[in-house]
């Protein structure tokens, strides 16, 4: 009979619900524990991102509060000009123009990072390439007719598809970089990499605080079972 | 089913070892439980500090603003209303704001840091209503007596225009004066004095 | 004295009210069969899981708020922003998942030992109508977030309604409240999931127990111990369900709630599969997710629905699986409950039932590729059979010797020292120094040691597959 047992193990079958289509996802170094990588990311976000995606129910306070630093340093170095500690990080661009401008509403990234997990959004930052025709003048091998423009080129420097035939259909092999960017590829990768950390973060903020809660809720937990435990034997004793 | 031998204090250590794990057990997870219903970080960012522009109130001019979700009354008194405070004393019940709530820095004849400017929450004492602004003197529905205050049109309680209350009215204290400073001349900041709101 | 004002005051509302009795018929002096395994555990566990949805669901209500524009704002407000809100989501999202899974064992062990035979039908139909409202209140429970699963999610089920002939469109129109999934809609899934079916769930609750006390509680063995009883007339095979059930019902939920609170601070998301990925993206009415599945626990269901290329049919596929089960009772026509006693087919029946059962679920997770339609055909044709066959079967089988008492098996605790030696001989002693000297894994395994003890639980299994 205990062989009918696993009927358990069917949940710990991998769900592979995100295949990036064809492109192999590269894999991004999260650390959440790093606050100074979570901090040089939320001050690249502010810069870079939060001109059109907003992120909810974030605030500076609590930016400060969890990473620990202080509130008028979140207000210095990380919010934009104007913005108070108690303020959500909200992008200036209203809902109608931004659909007017991209089609769509950009998407809360937090969510995102959240749905899509942290290698897509490292490898999607560094796949676009520029291409005349798009309406952005980009598009991007993880997301193709991806309806934002590569906010981050000066950085990278321009990428430009190399193309190879496969069964008379001409795919991307490969991005070709001219090397013109201010940071090199290494400082790059850098830079995307704290970007995703400090996204994964928003995507829960409560994750810190869960995980190393958890360890002293297991412990209590085995406690109280030790002492049901022998409470069950003790009173057993009388069943024969 | 025996019930012989049975060692009666152990069981009885064990089940109270385990009744007071498990008490403990439930408290700890009553506590994110009742937590929950405690203003979340949005209803504290709602009671972050405001800041005031009083550069252009005209004298007797009564501004309303949000604090909390409470009504804040910040008013620019006259020098004649000044004169008026400090002949009310033996009608009121707390004159000194010995029993009354404020922050030090208003604990003084005119509740205030500078006389002239008077900054209070607008909720009676009694029961939470907001007063009515009645600068006017002896208006015929108040009576002789009003020498201008508030009035709180719930339960009918008598405050001057230092929120004092008067006596043989039902609220017990003096309006609340919410803590505050000033920023500059001409701006005040209500709320917590420690939390800076600009960059 | 004190306490003595007490217990007058405890006396005064004795006298009032029948607390005594209540606790005396279902506690104190509820004789349950002292051989009570493993299996018997989860009937207390859905007990608990159903009071933590109860507690944890009253404080989402609190914060969420059901509006197509405000709802899935107001859960990702709940996981930000309230004051421990992501720990009690977590555990009423968390508490779905382990209802089902605790729910199915518990209705295993009622096909593993017969609990659903003579005299306990009724007991078996009033948990088959907790399971359905148990479905109900999960489908409408996974709207409220309003996420692209919830949305498409309820999109699919609600339109199965129309396949019915004739009434189906009016039927789903009606259920929707709107010609798509929409405001409507989630504010009637908000009024059926936190009262109505809650409502209804406790006072199938209070029927099951009720129907199961009045005639006693099954067992591993499948016999009545209410045939042998001592001049007290109290079974001999029967112990007081308080203190002896209960301080061991206690044990059972603390090795649950070690499970549960692993989930909920290491896995909350499961892999996908408690929490969805594509869940966290708000409902969009333009845009179907690329691959949309329910969540685990229905997709057994959803798997036998796609795999009968009839729309009608399928959604009639998909009811009759869950009304076979209502059935069950009348269909095993074997006058023996445990399966300790039965003959092979039913063993062997039952071992192929449980295979599609949890291929069906797999493959509903999965994109339906032709292959994977072919095994969910063969599935459900097994499923189906598993039923259907059963008044055949059952009749044919040959049945052992039933005890007239309940035996002694080993407990978890004697088995400790067979799985100690088990386990030391598919391994061999070889300890790896690492190089600042300590040593990791003193045992490494041992190829023959596997083969061997694979070998005999092969022929333990063909054994008690007789």
């Amino acid at each position: 009979m205990k062989n009918l047992l696993p009927t358990l193990l069917f949940l710990l079958l991998p769900l592979n619900v995100y295949a990036a289509g064809d492109v192999e996802l590269q894999s991004a170094d999260i650390d959440l524990t790093d606050r100074q990588s979570l901090e040089r990311g939320a001050e690249h976000y502010v810069t870079y991102c939060l001109g059109c995606h907003a992120i909810k129910y974030i605030r500076y306070l609590r930016i400060s509060r969890d990473f620990d630093i202080p509130e008028t340093e979140v207000l210095n170095k990380i919010a934009p000009i104007g913005a108070g500690i108690y303020d959500k990080m909200e992008s200036a661009m209203n809902a109608h123009d931004a659909k007017k401008w991209f089609g769509t509403e950009p998407p809360d990234l937090s969510l995102v990072a959240r749905s899509r997990g942290a290698d897509w959004i490292y490898t999607y930052l560094k796949s676009f390439y520029t291409e005349a025709k798009a309406p952005m003048g980009a598009n991007n091998t993880v997301f193709p007719d991806v309806g934002m423009p590569n906010m981050l080129w000066q950085l990278q420097g321009e990428q430009t598809p190399v193309f190879k035939m496969v069964d008379k259909k001409q795919i991307i092999d490969h991005l070709s970089n001219d090397g013109q960017g201010k940071l090199s590829e290494k400082e790059f990768d850098q830079f995307v990499n704290d970007l995703v950390n400090f996204l994964v973060y928003t995507s829960e903020p409560a994750q810190l605080e869960r995980e190393s809660m958890g360890k002293y809720v297991l412990f209590f937990i085995l406690m109280f079972l030790a002492i049901a435990y022998l409470l069950k034997k003790e009173y057993w004793k009388d069943v024969h | 089913m025996s019930n012989e031998g049975v060692d009666k204090s152990k069981r009885q250590f064990l089940t109270s070892a385990l009744t007071v794990v498990g008490t403990v057990g439930a408290g700890y997870l009553a506590v994110p439980f009742l937590a929950q219903m405690q203003p979340s970080t949005k209803a504290m960012a709602a009671g972050a500090p405001v800041t005031v522009d009083i550069s252009k109130m005209e004298p007797g001019q009564l501004l309303r603003v949000e604090w909390r979700g409470k009504p804040v009354w910040v008013l620019n008194r006259t020098p004649t209303v000044l004169e008026t405070l400090a002949k009310l004393d033996s009608q009121l019940s707390d004159p000194y704001s010995n029993e009354s709530l404020q922050p030090t820095s208003s604990k003084n004849p005119a509740r205030s840091i500078k006389p002239e400017i008077f900054v209070a929450i607008g909720l009676c004492t009694h029961l939470g209503c907001s007063p009515t602004f009645r600068p006017e003197i002896a208006p015929h529905d108040l009576g002789e007596k009003w020498q201008g205050g508030f009035f709180c049109p719930c339960h009918g309680s008598w405050f001057d225009l230092a929120g004092r209350v008067y006596q043989g009215v039902p609220a017990p204290t003096n309006l609340e004066i919410p803590p505050y400073r000033y920023v500059t001349e001409t701006q005040i900041i209500i709320g917590d004095e420690t939390v800076e709101t600009q960059a | 004295m004190k306490s003595n004002r007490l217990a007058n005051c405890g006396n005064w509302v004795l006298d009032r009210l029948p607390l005594a009795n209540l606790w005396n018929d279902h506690m104190a002096h509820y004789y349950a069969p002292k051989n009570f395994n493993f299996w018997y555990f989860f009937g207390s566990l859905a007990l608990l899981v159903l009071v933590n949805q109860f507690l944890t669901g009253i404080l989402l209500t609190m914060n969420y708020k059901p509006d197509a524009k405000l709802a899935f704002d107001s859960v990702e407000y709940i996981m930000r922003e309230v004051n421990w809100g992501w720990l009690v989501r977590y555990m009423h999202s968390t508490g779905a998942s382990a209802f089902f899974v605790v729910v199915y064992l518990h209705m295993f062990r009622g096909l593993l030992y017969g609990s659903f035979k003579h005299p306990r039908e009724l007991i078996w139909i009033f948990g088959m109508l907790i399971f359905v409202a148990l479905m109900a209140e999960a489908f409408m429970g996974y709207l409220l977030p309003w996420g692209q699963m919830s949305y498409w999610g309820a999109q699919v089920i609600i339109s199965l309604f129309s396949a019915i002939p004739v009434i189906g469109d009016d039927l789903s129109l009606w259920i929707r409240g709107d010609y798509v999934v929409s405001d409507a809609t989630l504010n009637r899934f908000f009024a059926f999931h936190v009262i109505a079916i809650p409502l209804a769930l406790v006072m199938l609750v209070v029927l099951h127990i009720m129907a199961l006390h009045e005639v006693g509680s099954n067992n591993p063995d499948g016999v009545n111990i209410k045939k042998v009883k001592d001049e007290h007339g109290i079974p001999l095979d029967g112990i007081p369900f308080h203190p002896y059930y209960t301080v061991k019902d206690i044990v059972g939920v603390a090795v649950f709630l070690f499970f549960f609170a692993t989930v909920i601070f290491y896995l909350p998301e499961m892999g996908g599969y408690f929490l969805e990925h594509a869940n966290f993206i708000p409902a969009d009415p333009l845009k179907t997710p690329e691959h949309i599945a329910p969540l685990w626990y229905f997709t057994p269901f959803y798997a036998i629905l796609r795999a009968i290329p009839d729309k009608f049919a399928g959604v009639i596929g998909m009811g009759g699986a869950i009304v076979v089960l209502f059935l069950l009772p009348w269909l095993d026509r074997s006058p023996i409950r445990s399966i300790r006693y039965r003959g092979g087919l039913y063993k062997k029946a039952l071992l192929l039932f449980v295979i599609s059962f949890i291929g069906l679920g797999y493959l509903g997770t999965q994109p339906a590729t032709p292959t994977a339609t072919t095994f969910a055909r063969v599935f459900t044709a097994i499923y189906f059979g598993f039923f259907l066959l059963m008044p055949l079967y059952t009749r044919w089988e040959k049945s052992k010797p039933l005890p007239t008492r309940v035996t002694d098996q080993p407990t978890l605790e004697d088995r400790i020292p067979v799985w100690i030696a088990t386990f030391k001989e598919m391994t061999v002693s070889q300890p790896i120094k690492t190089k600042n000297g300590t040593v990791i894994l003193p045992r490494r395994p041992d190829l023959t040691g596997i083969i061997n003890v694979t070998i005999r639980l092969a022929k333990k299994l063909k054994a008690s597959m007789d």
